[in-house]
């Protein structure tokens, strides 16, 4: 009897309506995000001609990518050049979030405001952003000049977004700068979706603020830190905008802007004298995936799975 | 002792209190200044002559040295109108599709128990945490296929596929709340399943907001598949459009900070009107 029931239920067919409910979303998806993905994948495993013949290449252009004098000191640039982009943003715009966070959340009436207010920048587009700090830190215009000078420090300021040696740490800052606002909020919707009965008793005990965040509340947000970590990770290794807009497609001077985002553009799309090659394209593409999915995966399974144990 | 301590808090102690109530003060105003600054800077600047950019630029416009040149150039020689109504009609109507056709595959993984529905669900998640951009190459072409190049159509399509998965996320987490008495109790009046769609849809309205907030700005804010698949005049986006004028007048200082502040504005507005909202979503839309 029961066996008949099943197997009568396997033969039933699949409900219209579902099919209507899942198709267009599930279409969409599918053909413009899941079939690219894949096919740039497969493309990275081919070469072009100029007839745009497709010639199965193995990893020829993984070797090329890693090895060819042409393209190697690119490649391993714009890789260093991304993990440098990537540390800033952990050490500096992560730490100002939290603490951000921890003060809106400590109370007051004006933390609606500020949090609106600090959230601004956020919100206007990187190629905004990119223009202001190119303006703001111009020499010609004086406004970062002429505050410095005028606290004393005049003879520290610098075109720093003109040099090799300061431009990506510059960069870096202008976008941390703009992004503090999505850690800012991550943190602080957890730390206010802490219980007060936790805190109240630490209080009550005499422990100081400093003290009641690092030993209670920080213990508790371990997850969202993980999450703000793995997000940073994912943005920052996807980043373009804003280098483009304020060095361009070659990502001056003399690369050292250079991060893995720019290499994808100009690799596939071309930029001036130099031509698009969508099969290389491609191959950085699949570089860029493997990079983020090792950081996905080590989030999941180093960070993630740790931490559940603290969770209330 | 602490009745003495009560009786005559010793100076010291109280000013640490003051100071321990100011200190979060003091370090949230320094930061939404450091924040604020640089765009009330470009604002002020663009109403203002050539010469007192460069002369005074902590001052307001006064009446000596207002001066809408650069916005006359702007409005001359680029059509940022034209821009803005192609950034409105690719954000609304991705965002209108992102909506109706996640909430569709929302409810069909939330209300029904098919086969497959863990894998469907895990499916279309993907591309939660895998960046779109990664397959542009791809996209390019099929684009190029479509005969989809130089229009709006192609951006809407790419910005729905981008904004789906998260949208599906937050969709199915606020449908499983939907009680369930309500549902069973329109089927026993005999209401079809659709019907009992647009019956669920008005009551998830809160994640609407969450989903606004985080497929809107990061689709009126992109830079990369305007540049890529719409780069012609007539279908630039706002922020290509500004990024394409900067590009070309960049020694103009009256033409560059009018045209930033023609880009800022309607978003800071919009932004001042909806930040209540925007934070609410974003906040329900992180704890889910």
């Amino acid at each position: 009897m029961q066996r008949s029931l099943d197997s009568h239920r396997a033969r039933k067919p699949f409900p219209v309506h579902i099919l209507v409910f899942l198709a267009p979303a599930t279409i969409v998806y599918t053909i413009f995000m899941i079939y690219p993905l894949a096919d740039s994948l497969r493309l990275s495993f081919f070469t072009q001609s100029a007839a745009a013949v497709e010639t199965f290449a193995g990893i020829r252009n993984y070797i090329t990518l890693f090895t060819d004098p042409q393209w190697a000191p690119r490649f391993w640039g714009a890789l260093r050049n991304n993990f440098v982009f990537f540390a800033v943003h952990m050490l500096v715009q992560n730490p100002i979030g939290l603490l951000l966070a921890a003060l809106l959340s400590s109370g007051g009436r004006a933390r609606a405001v500020y949090r609106t207010l600090i959230f601004t920048p956020t919100m206007l587009s990187v190629v905004i952003i990119g223009f202001i700090w190119q303006l703001i830190l111009n020499p010609l215009w004086g406004i970062t000049g002429g505050m410095m000078k005028a606290v004393g420090l005049g003879k520290f300021f610098a075109p720093w977004l003109g040099l090799a040696d300061t431009a990506l740490i510059t960069l870096s800052l202008i976008s941390v700068w703009q992004f503090v606002g999505i850690p800012m909020i991550l943190f602080y919707t957890a730390l206010i979706g802490i219980p007060e009965e936790l805190t109240e008793a630490a209080r009550v005990d005499g422990a100081t603020a400093w003290d009641t965040f690092w030993r209670i509340k920080f213990p508790l947000i371990l997850p969202t830190v993980g999450i703000v970590g793995i997000l940073t990770f994912i943005g920052n290794f996807n980043a373009f905008d804003l280098i483009y807009t304020v060095k361009g497609g070659l990502a001056g001077p003399d690369f050292a802007s250079d991060i893995m985002g720019l290499l994808f553009y100009r690799t596939f799309f071309g930029f001036q004298l130099q031509l698009g090659n969508p099969t290389m394209g491609a191959t950085v593409a699949a570089m860029m995936f493997v990079i983020i999915l090792s950081g996905v995966l080590l989030y999941m399974f180093g960070w993630q799975r740790r931490i559940q144990t603290f969770e209330l | 002792m602490t009745a003495t301590a009560a009786h005559h808090p010793p100076l010291t102690y109280r000013m640490m209190r003051r100071l321990s109530q100011l200190a979060p003060h003091v370090i949230l105003l320094g930061y939404t200044v450091l924040a604020l600054f640089p765009v009330f800077l470009i604002i002020i600047n663009s109403f203002k002559s050539r010469n007192a950019i460069f002369e005074m630029p902590y001052q307001l416009p006064t009446a000596e040295t207002f001066s809408l040149i650069g916005y006359n150039t702007v409005f001359s020689r680029a059509s940022f109108q034209q821009y803005f109504v192609n950034s409105i009609v690719v954000t609304v109507v991705s965002l209108l599709l992102i909506l109706l056709t996640g909430a569709m595959a929302a409810f069909a993984l939330s209300e029904y128990n098919f086969r497959g529905n863990t894998l469907m669900g895990l499916y279309l998640s993907l591309g939660i945490m895998i960046p779109i951009r990664l397959g542009t190459v791809s996209i390019l072409r099929l684009m190029v296929g479509l005969k989809l190049v130089n229009t709006l159509t192609a951006l809407i399509l790419v910005y729905i596929a981008q904004g789906l998965p998260l949208a599906i996320f937050i969709l199915s987490q606020f449908m499983k709340q939907v009680p369930r008495e309500l549902k069973e109790a329109a089927r026993l009046e005999g209401a079809s399943e659709y019907r009992i769609f647009w019956l669920v849809v008005p009551m998830v309205r809160p994640a609407i907001g969450a989903i606004g907030a985080f497929t809107l700005i990061p689709i009126w804010n992109d830079l990369w598949f305007p540049l890529i698949l719409a780069p012609s005049d007539a279908t630039s986006t706002v922020t290509l459009g500004v990024q394409q004028f900067l590009g070309q007048f960049v020694s103009d200082w009256n033409a560059v900070l009018a045209s930033l502040t023609l880009a800022m504005v309607p978003i800071l507005i919009l932004y001042i009107l909806f930040s209540r909202q925007l934070m609410r979503g974003l906040t329900a839309g992180a704890i889910k």
